[in-house]
């Protein structure tokens, strides 16, 4: 068993604490809904979160406490309430998954102390994906100076502790698409994209999501992160193409996008399927080991 | 109601291994006291000294660590009783906590910097947790840490989002805007800059954090620029400080992006008149300096 399911959702507060104030957050609680339905369905072994409000610097963090319990007050946003949170880890996975990001030569270390602040991006994702804490979680934070090759290296180091174990995972990368928030006070109901150009972005990389074309996104990140904003380098998404194995080959479904105080808010699946995709000729087979000619456009015509 | 005034300044950086390396009651985790961050531990011990002589009602504080997108916000609370995680160095700094906030004096803060432009809000929820800047530069440069009531500025992101040129003129009008509300609320004010100089970190830590074997500036041209900016405000030129902020910024990763430090030389009128620096060294690669700044009365 390893992955049998990738996510992409937003972490800001307003879907959770907030979404009478505009009718996109109301939908994008909605899709939160639909997702964890699909959870459910999944009856995974652990959840395991990315996510890009945890900043890190000292290496890699892994949360393995296994019940961080407190409250959390956003730091823009504090006006809309408190959250407490009491969160089940799964603890053993947490120090495997350091072990195997050692292995791979990452600084890593987990971390489990009463009073940790968990980051706004987490609670929100297993606030509405897990309420009742039926499924074990992880989180694994964001570097702030890992470029791409670490970020994917800690991505593959995600999915051999996930091996290791033989854990069905469903793997979360709570990040926003672009990451241009308003900068003054606005009427939740007047909430949208920041720019035509951060909208436009974030539609072409949602329509690749559809595709399941998970690794091109993952390509095209540094494009959309200088182009259109995108939150943290869009680390989340390579890192959660890392966990799922690098490759095109997924059934993409958009449950949503909307506009969270300007950022691009989407709700994405990401369902292995290796029927309906990676069949262009530059798709990659294997990115560890060559296979040999895939005759791609043989295979395409018939002949 | 006389008129207040701004009784000192200081630049009092944050990182929580010094407070971790002083062992307060009030911080769980215990250290070796194996020495790495002793030019910093001294001159920390020297501005301490110089503040217990200090007479002043509020201690205004502007931190890096509460991150704000939608303008400039105030703690609103007039009282806070926590616990204070760091999220990226929770070995070090798991700090219990009490303070009381001077909210008359955050409002009038908040309501000049609107005056001027500027967007702002009042934080009031009471489970707001404080930030670990705030909590690390009164603890190490305060004979008494929260024996004054605070009034807390959190750093909003106009460097980010625009330029640092932009970032520089908003905070210098917050600066202002501070200095003026101090005044027409009469208080006698000690201003805090919790910042630290250039601003780029090891990311690997050894086994015993406070082994100064591994402690130095992350690189020459680092060190160069904060010596460079030490002088200028031990020579009492804030003006060319100013003016050669953005290159700073942008060539040292410093941490003044974050706009601490141009809302204190704006509160204290771009001083022309020589700083005191009590010390400075690295923190897991930064650079970090401790000033203190005397307005003439």
């Amino acid at each position: 068993m390893s992955v049998v399911a990738g996510f992409i959702v937003p972490g800001r507060p307003h879907p959770l604490l907030a979404p009478e104030g505009n009718p996109g957050w109301a939908s994008l609680r909605e899709a939160f809904g639909q997702v964890r339905e699909e959870i459910e369905r999944i009856q995974p072994d652990l959840i395991l979160l990315y996510s890009t409000q945890w900043v890190t610097i000292i290496g890699h963090q892994m949360q393995a406490d296994p019940e961080p319990t407190w409250h959390l007050v956003d730091q823009d946003f504090h006006e809309l309430g408190t959250v407490h949170y009491k969160l089940r880890m799964d603890a053993d996975f947490a120090h495997d998954y350091v072990a195997r990001a050692k292995k791979r030569g990452l600084t890593a270390r987990a971390v489990a102390y009463r009073g940790f602040p968990v980051d706004t991006g987490s609670v929100v994702a297993l606030s509405l994906l897990n309420p009742d804490n039926k499924f074990a979680a992880g989180i694994v934070g964001c570097n702030m100076y890992a470029d791409r090759a670490e970020t994917l290296i800690l991505g593959k180091a995600a999915a051999d502790a996930i091996a290791d174990r033989d854990l069905k995972t469903v793997a979360i990368a709570v990040t926003a698409l672009s990451d241009r928030m308003w900068t003054d006070w606005i009427d939740p109901a007047d909430d949208r994209i920041h720019s035509l150009k951060d909208d436009e972005w974030n539609r072409k990389l949602l329509e690749l999501l559809a595709e399941g074309r998970l690794e091109d996104v993952a390509q095209l990140a540094r494009t959309f992160y200088e182009q259109a904003h995108g939150d943290s380098k869009l680390k989340a998404i390579w890192w959660l193409g890392a966990v799922m194995g690098q490759n095109n080959e997924y059934r993409g479904k958009v449950f949503d996008y909307q506009a969270i105080w300007g950022t691009g808010a989407a709700v994405v699946g990401l369902t292995p399927d290796t029927s309906v995709t990676g069949d262009l000729e530059y798709d990659e087979d294997d990115v560890d080991f060559y296979k040999g000619d895939r005759n791609v456009l043989v295979a395409k015509s018939g002949t | 109601m006389s008129q207040g005034r701004i009784v000192a300044g200081c630049l009092s950086p944050h990182p929580p291994h010094l407070v971790y390396a002083a062992n307060p009651a009030r911080n769980e985790p215990e250290a070796t006291g194996a020495g790495a961050w002793k030019p910093l531990t001294d001159g920390y011990a020297k501005l301490k000294a110089r503040l217990a002589e200090l007479e002043y009602d509020v201690v205004v504080l502007h931190t890096p660590h509460w991150k704000t997108t939608i303008g400039h916000h105030f703690l609103g609370v007039p009282h806070f009783d926590g616990f204070s995680v760091d999220p990226i160095f929770p070995n070090l700094f798991r700090y219990k906590y009490e303070l009381d906030v001077d909210v008359e004096l955050a409002e009038t803060i908040a309501a000049e910097a609107t005056e001027r432009g500027l967007v702002t809000k009042m934080m009031r929820n009471p489970d707001f947790r404080v930030d670990y800047g705030t909590l690390t530069s009164c603890e190490l440069a305060l004979p008494n840490p929260f024996g004054k009531p605070l009034c807390v500025i959190s750093s909003g992101r106009p460097y980010f989002y625009y330029s640092d040129e932009v970032g520089d003129r908003e905070m210098l009008a917050l600066g202002e805007a501070t200095r003026v509300a101090i005044e027409k609320t009469g208080r006698k004010a000690l201003c805090i800059a919790s910042c630290s100089l250039s601003h780029r970190h090891f990311t690997e830590e050894p086994d015993d954090p406070e082994d100064p074997r591994f402690e130095y500036i992350y690189n020459a041209s680092q060190q160069a620029w904060d010596e460079r900016v030490l002088r200028l405000m031990a020579e009492g030129n804030c003006k060319q400080l100013l003016a050669e902020m953005p290159d700073f910024i942008q060539q040292s990763v410093s941490e003044c992006k974050d706009g601490s430090l141009t809302w204190l030389l704006g509160a204290l009128q771009v001083p022309d008149y020589p700083a005191i620096v009590h010390g400075y060294g690295s923190v897991i690669g930064t650079g970090n300096g401790i000033v203190e700044w005397r307005p003439r009365a």
